[in-house]
């Protein structure tokens, strides 16, 4: 690559000494309280290492000492910017233990409110992107549109960020009524809106500059890291729980038509509205994790549509949460979801009781986070901030 | 103004007088400047982004909320970092402030209203405001962190390139016109648009863009603010600074992003100049009615400044931040090269004597033949057309000296 | 989907009773693999052309133990330690869960962490699963890159997940208890 042999050109012509750096935990652009310690020489970056657990809070612990239901708030505070897909992975996690079988209204509820999780996520994510990059507009444009999902969140249930909605056996409530007009109509005001996204940052030429070609992570080295979601489909495999996930998941996905967002032959699906691959761009790179990203919104929109007529046409209930004190039978379950961020696990083990044995959280950003330390080797410090961003981190799931 | 107060004073008295005049105008342009800027920048940013801004201190837009804000920041804690070189620290504030302040001095607000008439206006300029970066350096060093030493070391590395090409940009305007006196250089833009200088020839307008950009580097705003990158550096330079000092800062910021927007207006876009010359003959009139003339000329050049500084503001909340290989990437490979090309091809132009839109207006001639050196045209034939507005000028600068 | 009981049979063939048993009645079934077969068994499952588990999903330790004595007598199993290893393939979409077993100290002294070989030279994504189950669950892996405590402080002293922990009366002057 080009880059890295420029920087080892300045290397050789100018030695000097390493300066070691703390890059955090109180930092600007390490989301939330990640703590990178950096050898610099110079502004090139020789070595990484990132110190994580400034916010852990003994969720899984936490979890041996509550019942399934009352555990539902701790996953809401794990991705708290995806929360109601957080709340979607354990409450199948616990279904699966219980074997219980969702009725098919609730089934279209959850994928409605999972897709309007993913956007609202998405939307944080390329909106600190632009954060990280030095933008600060398309930011406030992103939360623009997120707070009108905030919005529809609170009033299906009375949440804003941490929801709880999602529980085992369905959902806490009903959509009210006129919930899903509104939804459509979020949905055709925002899908023009993209667009402005994409020409504030995607096709900006300082953002092709600052992300195109930084920080190629190779389809082998995703897989061996376990980087999941938009991290591993920015490298090119073709990988989607919603698709290729356990019976119990994609069942829920079934009769929706959607297509996995990776690059085949140069080209994304649904890409054709929007913006082409710059030729600086190599698959794998920053630029392709934040396209992905703004293409599943796409993506997420055209879900949600078939899901609002899903809904409209389903027979039967919308499902009703199992009692706070349901006992769960003997077992252990190992269930994984495709959450904005990539593949969110929860395991669950039962001696039998109401009260987990032991209950486990596979986090995505956790493992999408264990690359840094290779990925921003050689790096400018500069682009550091541009990787991690990349990389779309949430503390609160890492640490949990 | 010395010369009026020398009637009825000592020399000495008079002249300090007159310079503690002219400081204290030139602070009320830095402080009013400042909080304008500040207060524009917040409201203008707002707007971009969707939202209102300040909207509630001092009335129905958020008037006064830079002045609250220097209320605030003047009660605050004045800390100073353990392990940073106190005395050092302290300083590089004022140091920043000082030549921005400095540069004011010598701009002109209007056909001879300047704090200090120099003939070498544009070269005091462009040098005293290289010389902020010595207090941002010196906050980068001694503040003892180090994000802020990354800051300094950026920001001198930055404005060493970037003050190549912009000093080649500011020399076209001075060999087009050949002087360097801000005064002459705005005085012979005069009359209708036309007869700017940005509109000179196809590479003044070039260059025109590559100064803005060079200056937007210089005074080190988004997309080339590297030395205070809040993603990468937590605040650059002044991490450690609080309360006023960290406020002079900002000061100096906004500050020279006016210095260098006046000074582009000058250079470029006739300064005093409107687009239309509404007061000429007033100005011929003399007396009171100049005086009015130049009232009225001056408002004409704060709102070209004004408009270049908004120009800053809207770049900034709109382009992501560059890295510094490419910040300087682009000086060296794309400013300077094109800087030099323009000033090969204004200089060209002027030899040859092409046509120019600075030309269209005949009415305008004789005042426009002054920027045709004599010895760029090979010829003396056209100096006697320039004597009317030599004289005018002489006459001018002694009314107000 | 998972393939327990369609890679149990090659399992056994080729590791014979390395492999010490499965349970293909659970939701998720699971092979149990011998401690000291475990990076040879995940190298297998990696490499060879039909697994292909080319993804490492999570490694969760758990802790059978009851603390409570009155209960302890009741309890459904013996006290032990147990790693799990859920992986999967991004090629055949299957998945497999692997357990080990392990005492809940070496060699039944107390304080003496067990010890395991670490899969970090099979998976590079295992190491900070790895660190993590060490520190909250204390399991000593051999030879990995650089295990450390990764969410907990460095000086901590324990290992929160273990079902006889206690936390600490104070740590630094912040009151525990």
């Amino acid at each position: 690559m080009a880059t890295a042999n420029r920087e080892q050109i300045i290397e050789l012509d100018v030695r000097t000494d390493e300066l070691l750096v703390n890059m955090g935990p109180q930092h600007p652009s390490t989301h939330g309280v990640l703590r990178l310690v950096l050898k610099t020489d110079g502004e090139i970056v020789t070595h990484v290492e990132p110190h994580i657990g400034y916010l852990h809070r003994c969720a899984e612990k936490i979890g041996e000492n509550l019942t399934p239901r009352q555990w539902i708030p701790y996953t809401d505070r794990m991705d708290y910017l995806a929360a109601m897909n957080m709340n979607l992975g354990w409450s199948l996690c616990v279904e699966k233990l219980l074997q219980y079988e969702l009725p098919e209204k609730a089934r279209h509820l959850r994928v409605i409110i999972a897709e309007l999780g993913r956007i609202a996520s998405h939307l944080v994510g390329m909106g600190a992107y632009g954060l990280d990059l030095g933008t600060f507009s398309p930011f406030l444009y992103a939360f623009r549109e997120r707070e009108k999902i905030l919005n529809l969140f609170e009033e299906a249930c009375g949440a804003r960020l941490t929801n709880s909605y999602i529980t085992p056996g369905g959902a806490t409530a009903d959509l009210p009524p006129g919930w899903l007009e509104k939804c459509e109509a979020f949905l055709d005001q925002f899908e023009p809106v993209i667009a402005e996204y994409h020409a504030l940052l995607t096709t900006n030429a300082i953002f092709i500059q600052r992300t195109a070609g930084i920080g190629v992570m190779s389809a082998e080295m995703a897989i061996d890291y376990g980087c999941t979601g938009p991290v591993l489909r920015g490298s090119g495999v073709d990988h989607d729980l919603r698709r290729d996930g356990e019976e119990r998941y994609t069942e829920m996905y079934d009769g929706y038509a959607f297509e996995v967002i990776v690059q085949k032959d140069g080209h994304y699906p649904r890409d054709h509205d929007y913006p082409p691959v710059p030729p600086e761009a190599v698959l794998g790179d920053c630029w392709h994790r934040f396209y992905v990203r703004m293409l599943e919104v796409v993506q997420a929109i055209d879900i949600i549509r078939q899901g609002i007529e899903f809904y409209r046409s389903a027979e039967g209930d919308w499902g009703h949460p199992i009692k706070l004190n349901t006992k769960l039978p003997k077992g252990e379950v190992y269930l994984e979801t495709e959450c904005p961020r990539g593949q969110m696990g929860f395991y669950l083990v039962s001696d039998g009781s109401a009260i987990p044995w032991r209950t486990r959280a596979r986090s995505s950003c956790f493992c999408n986070l264990s690359v840094t330390e290779e990925l921003c080797r050689g790096c400018l410090l500069a682009d550091v901030p541009a990787i991690v961003g990349s990389l779309d981190i949430v503390m609160g799931e890492i640490d949990r | 103004m010395a010369e009026f107060f020398a009637q009825y004073m000592p020399a000495g008295v008079a002249y300090t007088l007159t310079a503690l005049i002219s400081a204290a105008l030139l602070l009320g342009v830095v402080g009013v400047g400042a909080l304008f800027f500040i207060w524009a920048e917040r409201k203008v940013a707002g707007r971009i982004q969707d939202r209102l801004g300040p909207t509630r201190t001092g009335g129905k837009f958020g008037w006064l909320q830079s002045l609250a804000d220097g209320i605030k920041l003047l009660t605050k804690e004045d800390i100073a970092p353990a392990d940073a070189d106190k005395t050092l620290f302290r300083l590089a504030p004022y140091v920043s402030l000082a030549p921005s302040y400095a540069a004011l001095l010598a701009l002109p607000f209007a056909d001879g209203w300047v704090g200090w008439e120099i003939n070498t206006a544009m070269f005091f300029l462009l040098a005293v405001l290289g010389l902020e970066v010595f207090g941002v350096i010196l906050a980068g060093y001694a503040s003892g962190s180090k994000w802020s030493l990354f800051g300094g070391m950026r920001q001198a590395a930055q404005v060493v390139s970037y003050e190549v090409p912009l000093g080649m940009c500011g020399v076209i305007p001075v060999f087009l016109c050949g002087t360097m006196s801000l005064t002459t250089i705005g005085n012979m833009q005069a009359g209708w648009f036309t007869n700017w200088l940005i509109f000179h020839d196809p590479f003044t307008f070039l260059v025109f863009w590559v100064y803005f950009t060079c200056a937007v580097a210089s005074v080190n705003r988004a997309p080339f603010d590297l030395a205070e990158a809040e993603s990468e550096l937590v605040a650059g330079f002044h991490t450690e600074y609080s309360g006023l000092r960290w406020s002079f800062f900002f000061m100096a910021e906004y500050n020279s992003m006016l210095v260098v927007s006046g000074l582009a207006a000058v250079a470029f876009f006739g300064g005093w100049n409107g687009p239309v010359p509404i007061f000429a003959s007033w100005k011929a009139a003399g007396g009171g009615w100049e005086i009015v003339a130049n009232l009225a000329g001056c408002i004409n050049f704060i709102m070209k400044a004004v408009l270049g500084v908004m120009l800053m503001i809207w770049v900034r909340w709109t382009l992501p931040r560059l890295r510094i290989d490419q910040v300087i990437t682009t000086c060296l490979k794309y400013c300077v090269p094109l800087a030099a090309f323009c000033f090969v091809g204004a200089l060209s132009w002027q030899l040859f004597d092409l046509p120019s839109p600075n030309d269209w207006v005949p009415a305008e001639r004789a005042g426009r033949a002054a920027v045709r050196e004599p010895w760029a045209r090979g010829t003396t034939g056209s100096t006697q057309s320039s004597a009317g507005t030599s004289a005018r000028l002489a006459q001018g600068s002694e009314v107000h000296r | 989907m998972t393939e327990g009981p369609q890679f149990l049979e090659t399992l056994k063939a080729r590791f014979g009773d390395r492999i010490r048993g499965a349970n293909l009645e659970n939701i998720d079934p699971w092979v149990e693999v011998a401690p000291e077969a475990i990076v040879e068994v995940c190298r297998f499952l990696k490499t060879d052309p039909d697994a292909r588990f080319d993804m490492l999903n999570c490694i969760s330790g758990v802790d059978y133990f009851q603390p409570d004595p009155a209960k302890a007598k009741r309890a459904s199993f013996e006290p032990h330690l147990e790693v799990v290893y859920h992986l999967s393939s991004t090629v055949t979409k299957h998945t497999l869960v692997l357990k080990v077993m392990l005492p809940r100290w070496k060699d039944d002294q107390e304080g003496v962490l067990p010890e395991l070989d670490s899969v970090a030279s099979v998976w590079r994504g295992a190491a900070w699963h790895e660190r993590e189950v060490y520190d909250l669950m204390g399991v000593w892996f051999r030879n990995h890159p650089g295990l450390k405590r990764i969410l907990l402080p460095e000086d901590w002293e324990g290992h929160p997940l273990r079902k006889d922990y206690e936390l600490p009366l104070e740590y630094h002057g912040i009151r525990g208890r």
